[in-house]
């Protein structure tokens, strides 16, 4: 009987080799979602119960503007991926500079805000359970946007070395998913943060 | 065996040109590689050699616990040797064990090349690797308590706020921690990698429904881990903030809670040894079928039934906290899941007895250890649905009680089928069969001392004997139990050692073992042992849940049933 | 398989070993010789539940060896492969549905139980207590009767047609602890920055042993209990004892002296005296205890100098210092806690 060689019966195929980036990268959403999970839960748990220091209430403002940019930035990196999906790479290179100028303002507003926050409202990480859970929850995002920007600088770099081409989409897209999943933490954080728990 | 063999082409490279080759290029060879296999030995030779320390501290905690007020350590020593026991056990052997096997074996049973991520699995060892090293090199870099020494001494668990800075001054805590997070990174990079490779690398005509039961449970435990390690990352995290940034997280002083590191940590702490014991089950999916000579009984109930482990795994945790005052609804609560969550596991056993039921068994070493599992695991569940009734954890728990019965299901079950599948999957790795005579021995006195250790373990816990403690009173009734279940260790290190030279011996002088010694009917039979670099000159094309005994029964074959 | 029939009939002889021992010696805190409601249903529990389990165990045991011996390869075999059977649904749902029923009924014995004990009501006339948890001795506080006492704590029996329970509110100064004094209750944990609460109704007098249960540090496993139980009249007449303040003595004033200036005040109460610390136990009426250290050491001359001496030698890790005392000090404080009764 020939080696291995059977007739495929009509039954489906495995899922094709070409979606591994995304399935790894839907691995790693998880497994950070999870993560985040904590940080929320403690600070939900935490609300409220700050022996001294100043409460959400009197010195959290909705960052408008910040999350305005950061949610504009997924529009952005959607067009990108579009934009090299289609071999237009010098679209491509446009939209991503934008996401990348959104992020950063959205890190820059961050930081403004907690100088305001730790020099004029006396709120650190270790003045009261609000500020220990605020500073990490929100800090872990911005480390994650910071990551981020790190990878979408990287990819800027080699797309004005003219590396970067139309094959190379699948590899963007998976990853904006990342991207993707960092703007969706921050509905979740600012949620949890500015509204719920004031 | 000669049809499967056929697949092949002759390797690149011989075994003896491989061996000629200088040692420096040869260990440079396994520093570099990203080959599945070599990294998977690289993990279960990590994983043997940190159990050979964990066993050693056991060794030492034991001869202190043999006789009332012992003076053969001191208390802040045997606190730091459990501690670094429960945390080598379950992180620097368990984890890597069962990885390495994973990580093996799930390619080839899969008809694949490699795993998904090939530099992603080397970076992860190496990740994890490096963890371990950090842990163990608190013993002699980090300063702990006054007086206590280096290695952290919190227990495995770490409770809050045990683990302050006001408690735990110096740096031992933070080895802890340090060395779990880096490892921890290893671990969802693995975890990662085996879902990605189970779900798209497949080959043609292995639907999930035709997957060996192997890869399946790996793939939900791999998905576990996922969800599982993170909250123990993130409360870490919390404890380096309190530790060194002044946060509250846990700080009861300024309003923070103990209570809820317990919570992360056991959302954590349970499903972490389902984690553990679902690989072990997988070993012994394959193996008893085998050595039944039949197919598992009821595959889909199996899987259906390690998908419920996994998810009710979930909502069990809070059976760590029976004691810390929860209301009695939250108490009931957690009674009823723990229960509900014997019942697919029992489910198992059924199942696995299924198979051996009307077959015809073959007392090979590994089945001998499947065997034992099969006993011993029952045991091990029994006294878990015991500690479920949240009354009787009152008095059990944090007893010895406790530790027999952890022990029980890790070593009576998880340990026993690493045995197994150190056994079974010993020719294939090596191309050598071992000796039955040295498997023997090491069997039948690691049995022995398994049980005259952790059988009359149960016994102090219900006599009073809380556990971590360095010493005890005398005129408790607990020593001579204490002294029986310290003379049991001797077996098992004899045991072990019968493993160890059984190893080494056949590797050089073992029978060679061919393709498929135990006419078995998985992917990983059809090629050579050991595989070559690429696994399979073609990828296979299956069609059932046994391609191999499609092969070898043509008229009769499985595709024809399932 | 013999092998695993001996080692079966080992550990049921050990089991009957067990029993027999815990109904033995006093000092043996087997949670199988219940002397107070709370440890006495939890008992009744368990031997519910081990019946259940041990029934489990036996059908299970006895299919698994069934399977074993009957459905060995002979040595006579063929070498044909038995019949490929991949399943039955009807087995999956009976070995489903059994599980699960008895699964239902466990829970619900079981959670009767925890409603029992948690959330029990206590009559008039119950003894109020407060644990507090430190690293590594405990603190009792009797808030009625106004006074502070360590490490041994004492309860009035409780008749069982009149009970008079004992109970105890848990806190923590520092780390986790728990209290566990298996013939009496089930542990109950003390967190700092939570309040917990468990009772017990003795209803035998005597000295019941436990010890601390949750991991606290170096000298956890020293961090000894001794729940003495009284009749009514011996009970009152401790706490009457407890609530005088100290007699001074004479002759023991150079000692006092001694005590007084050196840092053993930053530490400890002697009530009616300026030694007001909080950190280690109150050391007012310290001969009425029969141990010391929580337990480390029995309450004699030569056990209390060398504790005071230096701590390390007989709880290593705990949290006294060695206060550099010379002989002649040495001597002259030891006659002064000696005088404290």
């Amino acid at each position: 009987m020939a080696a291995t060689t059977i007739a495929i019966p009509p039954a489906e195929m495995p899922l094709a080799h070409e979606l591994r980036g995304r399935v790894g990268m839907w691995c790693l959403i998880a497994a950070e979602s999870a993560i985040f999970s904590i940080f929320v839960v403690a600070y939900l748990y935490y609300s409220g119960k700050s022996l001294s220091g100043p409460t959400p209430r009197e010195v959290l403002h909705v960052p408008i503007f910040n999350s305005i940019c950061l949610f504009s930035s997924s529009f952005t990196i959607v067009m990108a991926e579009r934009a090299i999906a289609r071999g237009k790479t010098r679209l491509f290179g446009i939209w991503w500079l934008f996401t990348i100028a959104l992020g950063t303002i959205f890190i820059l507003g961050t930081a403004r805000e907690w100088y305001h926050l730790i020099y004029d409202e006396g709120l650190t990480i270790s003045s009261s359970l609000f500020g220990t859970t605020f500073y990490s929850l929100v800090g872990l995002h911005a480390f994650h946007v910071i990551v981020g920007l790190t990878g979408l600088s990287i990819i800027m770099i080699f797309t004005a070395l003219g590396v970067v081409k139309q094959e190379h989409s699948p590899r963007i897209e998976v990853f904006a998913m990342y991207w993707h999943f960092v703007d969706a933490v921050w509905v979740v954080v600012l949620t949890v943060v500015y509204f719920i728990a004031r | 065996m000669s049809n499967a063999e056929s697949v092949l082409k002759p390797m690149v490279v011989s075994p003896a040109q491989e061996a000629a080759k200088p040692l420096f290029d040869q260990v440079h060879a396994w520093i570099v590689t990203v080959d599945h296999k070599k990294l998977g030995l690289m993990y279960i030779g990590y994983g043997i050699l940190f159990l050979v320390i964990g066993g050693i501290e056991a060794t030492i905690m034991r001869i202190q616990l043999a006789i009332p007020n012992n003076h053969f350590v001191s208390p802040q020593t045997f606190n730091q040797l459990f501690t670094m026991h429960g945390t080598t056990m379950v992180f620097l052997v368990g984890m890597p064990l069962l990885f390495g096997f994973a990580n093996y074996f799930v390619p080839l049973m899969i008809g694949a090349r490699d795993m998904a991520f090939p530099r992603l699995n080397a970076f992860s060892f190496w990740m994890s690797a490096l963890g371990g090293i950090i842990l163990y090199f608190s013993f002699i870099g980090a300063s702990g308590l006054y007086g206590a020494g280096s290695a952290p001494d919190v227990g495995w668990f770490a409770y809050a706020p045990l683990t302050a800075q006001a408690f735990s001054p110096g740096h031992s805590t933070d080895y802890w921690i340090i060395g779990l997070l880096v490892s921890g990174i290893g671990s969802i990079g693995t975890s990662l990698n085996i879902v990605t490779t189970a779900l798209c690398m497949r080959c043609p005509g292995m639907t999930l429904g035709r997957m060996p039961l192997f890869v399946w449970l790996n793939l939900v435990m791999s998905a576990m881990v996922l969800i599982v390690i993170s909250p123990l990352t993130a409360a870490q995290i919390m404890l380096l903030i309190d530790r060194y940034l002044g946060g509250h997280f846990f700080d009861t002083q300024a309003g923070g809670s103990a209570v809820i590191w317990m919570h992360f940590f056991w959302i954590f702490g349970h499903p972490e040894v389902y984690v553990l014991i679902i690989p072990g089950f997988a070993f012994v999916s394959e193996i008893i079928p085998v050595f039944s000579r039949k197919p598992i009984f009821g595959y889909a109930i199996m899987v259906a039934a390690t998908l419920s482990i996994g998810f009710l795994s979930l909502g069990v945790w809070a059976h760590h906290m029976f004691t810390i005052g929860m209301t009695s609804y939250a108490n009931a609560f957690f009674t009823a899941s723990t229960m509900a969550v014997g019942v697919p596991t029992g489910i198992k056993i059924f199942n696995w007895l299924g198979t051996m039921w009307g077959g015809k068994i073959r007392f090979t070493i590994p089945m001998m250890f499947c065997i034992a599992f099969l006993f011993q695991f029952l045991i091990a569940g029994l006294t878990g649905i015991m500690l479920a009734a949240s009354p009787f954890d009152w008095q059990l728990g944090s007893s010895y009680f406790v530790v027999a019965h952890f022990h029980y299901v890790l070593i009576g079950g998880l340990v026993f089928t690493i045995f197994a599948a150190l056994y079974y999957w010993y020719p294939k790795v090596t191309g050598r069969m071992w000796n039955e005579t040295l498997g023997k021995w090491h069997f039948w006195l690691f049995l022995i001392g398994f049980h005259l250790t952790f059988d009359f373990m149960h016994i102090p816990g219900v006599l009073g004997m809380p556990r971590r403690i360095y010493t005890y009173e005398a005129g408790r009734g607990w020593e001579i139990w204490n002294l029986i279940i310290s003379l049991g260790v001797i077996f098992q290190i004899v045991g072990i050692l019968f493993w160890v030279v059984n190893s080494v011996w056949s590797y050089f002088k073992g029978k060679p073992a061919g393709n498929d010694p135990w006419d078995a009917w998985t992917l990983e039979w059809a090629t050579t042992s050991p595989p070559p670099d690429y696994n399979f000159a073609k990828i296979p094309m299956v069609r059932s849940r046994r391609p191999l005994w499609d092969l070898k029964h043509p008229e009769d074959p499985d595709w024809k049933y399932e | 398989m013999r092998g695993y029939l001996a080692i079966a009939a080992l550990c049921t002889g050990a089991a009957k070993l067990v029993f027999a021992t815990s109904a033995a010696g006093p000092d043996i805190p087997s949670i199988f010789s219940p002397a107070s409601t709370p440890a006495d249903s939890i008992y009744r529990l368990s031997l519910f539940v081990l019946a259940i389990c041990g029934a489990i165990f036996l059908v299970v045991f006895s299919l698994l060896v069934y399977s074993v011996v009957k459905f060995r390869r002979r040595p006579s075999d063929d070498g044909r492969e038995p019949p490929q059977i991949y399943g039955s649904n009807q087995m999956e749902l009976a070995w489903t549905v059994i599980p699960v029923l008895i699964v239902v009924v466990l829970f619900l014995a079981t959670a009767r139980v925890i409603h029992a004990v948690e959330d029990a009501r206590f009559p008039p006339g119950t003894t109020e207590i407060t644990a507090v948890g430190h690293q590594f001795w405990w603190e009792f506080q009797y808030p009625e009767q106004g006074f502070i006492t360590a490490n041994e704590v004492h309860v009035p029996v409780s008749d069982a047609k009149h009970p008079t329970p004992t109970h105890i509110t848990l806190l923590s100064a520092d780390t986790d602890h728990s209290f566990w004094v298996p013939k009496l209750a089930g542990k109950t944990d003390l967190i700092p920055n939570r309040t917990n609460s468990m009772w017990i109704d003795p209803h035998e007098t005597g000295v019941y042993v436990g010890q601390c249960a949750q991991y606290c540090g170096t000298q956890h496993a020293k961090m000894l209990l001794r729940v003495i139980v009284e009749s009514r009249e011996d009970f009152d007449r401790w706490i009457a004892g407890q609530r005088q303040p100290v007699q001074h003595v004479d002759s023991v004033a150079r000692g006092r002296q001694v005590f007084e200036t050196t840092a053993c005040v930053n530490c400890h109460t002697v009530s009616g005296t300026n030694a007001g610390g909080k950190f280690g136990p109150d050391l007012t009426h310290l001969m009425s205890r029969e141990t010391i250290a929580a337990g480390a050491a029995l309450n004699t001359r030569e056990n209390l100098k060398l504790w005071v001496k230096d701590p390390d030698t007989i709880k290593p890790g705990s949290l006294m210092p060695a206060m550099q005392l010379d002989e002649h000090d040495l001597d002259a404080v030891t006659d002064y806690l000696l005088s404290l009764h």
